[in-house]
């Protein structure tokens, strides 16, 4: 038996393929965190006043926060203190207005990470912001979103060209005080994508971003914020990988969505931070806030995830169902290898009439991984004929892994509905052996199984997107055999 | 095409295989019966390269080659296919999926280009035709919610397109109803063939009124009792195990 065991532990090892580093001079403000530094990040990014005193108030806040602690999760006290706050590439201090102006070594650092921002600029017809540690240095596309009256860009620039719609909407999901890392953020945010669709129109291709984190003790606190109006629609995807560091590294995230009346936000992660080493070591702390709105009547949100990387992933993307008849969906499949602790899951909050919600969860652990799923549904009192079904099904790879399930429900309207479905199940030598013996290869036998179980969530992510998130899940599980 | 020469195997502690010595050459079909916890099954399972066995002695050569050496995808893509007593079910994945998987791995072991889609779907329409399966099974998930009937016909299904060069059947006719036991003894017969041997484990005579065996081998206690031709799978229908085995 342990023979096999140990097979499929080998199976799923396997080297992270982004985990260079790029050799580029960068603007890094020392580690610590105080008032000054809070000012002085809003001075790097010549923030008005409004801006900057915001950031402010939320810095007070935050100092009379402690850490949350109710997770699933096994993690050291962090040191703000001994992490920097702001670090960026040092080109012209302004940022670069197109391709050209680009540092070739971060073109480069793209290219590796298969994101060649140019010939994805000129073939895929996805428009592309790329986020480098803490500022953003090209979008694509932006002409062409520009006829169509969207508007995609870093969201320091958002805060200088669409003011009255920042400070309208920034903190208006995910308020300021939410919680720790949310306000933590919110003091000290660097960068991030803004997305705003006007009435009546559909964004005519995918916007996505990629997020990476370069230098060494820097923390990642990007803000993503996309506003739909009515009837508008738009479909957005991230992406997220960083060097191999023996520390850990702090990423803490916030995404707020807003979707007014018949509006359609659909919102896709691939997120393949660096998991750590065998032994635990480093690896990304992934301590996200991510929060849609469903303002409108018959508005929807639409969240999938692939979760392959980081140390830690602690993070709920949720939807606040505000609309009648509005749809709140969450899509997810996160992979917890070596010592990976994942705690995932998502809430749908029904206010309004006839709400829907779905939520199919697909968590896979292999070696030591632990992977937790967590999610609540909240039915308020006036949520008629809400509705809402989820799904929980659990992967296990070896026998040193665990899954854990915790789902809350709380019903305070009587017609509403609520299903729960949940499954637990174990990579069986039999199916390895029965693939193997029609002539595949281990790997792909595993891979296969793998991406059958992952089946209903691939399905939802962008096309362009599905055959990524396939590769990255077989390149995550992939490794020598035994 | 297999010489298996005095084949030792356990599981765990337990000695299943006691010396097993059995000669199957090319184009020959050989049945293999036995009763319960022989090790009928154990044999086909050792063949096939399954984690689960150690062998402890004797040697297997397959062709020329060193069978007991080679991970259980380098047997099946050299052409040893084992049809499973109890297929198993992979949910999420398509049965066309496997199909066309498992043939450009044999493909690609052969020097091959893969196969273009409208050949494939080409040939597995022939090969649906021939074990009276409908299309929709091409797009279940491999074996989920399979009656044991239809996991028989689709293992069937699979050596047809794999055409390998020594298929082991394992209990292949346990499960089946007489119309479906037809239809699986014909997608044998079709495959039957001059360069082509079959290794047919059975607890039963029924499967070989269909498929009638050159030689019967008598598996009892981990070793081979007895050997014959076909009237010894007669004899044993009347007599039973026991009686057979009493006398030798």
């Amino acid at each position: 038996m342990s023979s096999t065991e140990t097979k499929v532990d080998d199976l799923v090892d396997r080297e992270y393929a982004a985990g260079f580093v790029t050799d580029i001079e960068s603007d890094t403000f020392p580690p610590g965190l105080d008032e000054t530094v809070v000012r002085a990040i809003s001075a790097k990014k010549g923030e008005p006043e409004w801006m900057t005193q915001w950031r402010l108030e939320a810095f007070e806040k935050w100092k009379a926060m402690s850490s949350p602690d109710w997770a699933h999760l096994n993690i050291p006290p962090i040191d703000y203190q001994s992490i920097s706050y702001y670090s960026a590439p040092k080109n012209p201090d302004d940022a670069p207005k197109s391709l050209d102006e680009v540092d070739p070594k971060l073109l480069e650092t793209y290219d590796k990470l298969g994101i060649p921002l140019l010939e994805q600029q000129m073939l895929a017809g996805v428009a592309v912001d790329a986020v480098f540690d803490s500022v953003s240095v090209v979008t694509t596309f932006k002409d062409k979103l520009a006829e169509a009256g969207v508007v995609f860009c870093p969201l320091s620039e958002a805060v200088h060209s669409h003011p009255e719609l920042v400070k309208k909407y920034l903190g208006s999901v995910v308020p300021v005080e939410d919680n720790y890392f949310a306000c933590l953020n919110s003091a000290v945010f660097s960068d991030g994508s803004f997305v705003y669709v006007p009435k009546g129109v559909r964004c005519p291709m995918e916007l996505s971003t990629y997020f990476r984190i370069n230098e060494q003790n820097t923390g990642q606190f990007e803000r993503t914020l996309i506003i739909c109006e009515d009837q508008a629609h738009v479909s957005y995807l991230e992406g997220c990988t960083a060097p191999m560091r023996d520390e850990n590294q702090l990423h803490a995230a916030v995404v707020e969505l807003v979707a007014l009346e018949d509006a359609e936000i659909k919102y896709s992660t691939v997120q393949n931070w660096y998991p750590g080493d065998d032994e635990g070591r480093g690896g990304i702390y992934n301590f996200v806030t991510k929060r849609a709105e469903c303002r409108g009547a018959r508005s929807k949100v639409s969240w999938t995830q692939l979760e392959t990387g980081s140390a830690v992933t602690w993070k709920y993307p949720s939807c606040v169902l505000l609309g009648d008849d509005s749809v709140g969906e969450f899509y997810s499949v996160a992979v917890s290898s070596k010592q990976q602790q994942a705690d995932t899951g998502t809430k749908m909050i029904h206010v309004g009439k006839n709400t829907r919600s779905t939520i199919i969860s697909k968590g896979i652990s292999a070696q030591k991984g632990q992977n937790a799923y967590r999610g609540l549904v909240r039915m308020g009192a006036g949520a008629e004929n809400a509705r809402n079904f989820t799904q929980c099904d659990s992967l296990l790879i070896g026998d040193q892994c665990g899954a854990h399930t915790f789902p809350y429900i709380e019903a305070k309207n009587p017609s509403a509905r609520v299903e729960h479905e949940a499954t637990t199940s174990k990579v069986s030598d039999d199916q390895l052996f029965y693939l193997r013996q029609r002539g595949i290869s281990e790997e792909d036998a595993l891979n296969m199984i793998v991406n059958g179980f992952c089946k209903d969530v691939f399905q939802k992510l962008p096309m362009e997107f599905a055959v990524e998130a396939e590769a990255l899940l077989g390149i995550t599980l992939e490794g020598a055999v035994g | 095409m297999l010489e298996i020469k005095n084949l030792h195997a356990r599981v765990g502690d337990k000695p299943i295989l006691k010396g097993i010595n059995l000669s199957i050459g090319t184009g020959e079909i050989h049945a293999i019966m036995g009763p319960n916890g022989s090790g009928k099954s154990t044999l086909s399972s050792v063949l096939a390269g399954h984690d689960d066995y150690e062998v402890t002695d004797g040697e297997v050569i397959y062709q020329g080659e060193n069978l007991l050496e080679m991970e259980p995808e380098e047997r099946a893509r050299a052409g040893v296919f084992l049809s499973f007593q109890y297929p198993v079910e992979v949910p999420g994945v398509k049965n066309i999926y496997l199909l066309k998987s498992a043939l450009n791995a044999k493909r690609a072991h052969q020097g091959q280009e893969e196969i273009n889609p409208v050949e494939f779907l080409k040939l597995v329409r022939e090969k649906l035709k021939l074990m009276k399966m409908d299309e929709a099974f091409l797009h279940r998930n491999i074996n989920e919610g399979f009656s044991g009937g239809e996991k028989k016909r689709n293992e069937i299904l699979q050596m047809q397109l794999l055409e390998p060069s020594l298929c082991l059947l394992d209990e292949t006719d346990s499960g089946l109803d007489v119309d479906a036991l037809r239809i699986v003894g014909e997608g044998i017969n079709y495959l039957r063939a001059e360069q082509r041997s079959f290794v047919m484990v059975t607890h039963y005579q029924r499967l070989l009124d269909h498929v009638r065996p050159d030689f019967v081998h008598v598996l009892a206690d981990g070793q081979i009792k007895a050997s014959g031709d076909f009237s010894l799978a007669q004899r044993l229908e009347k007599e039973g195990y026991e009686g057979l085995l009493a006398e030798a």
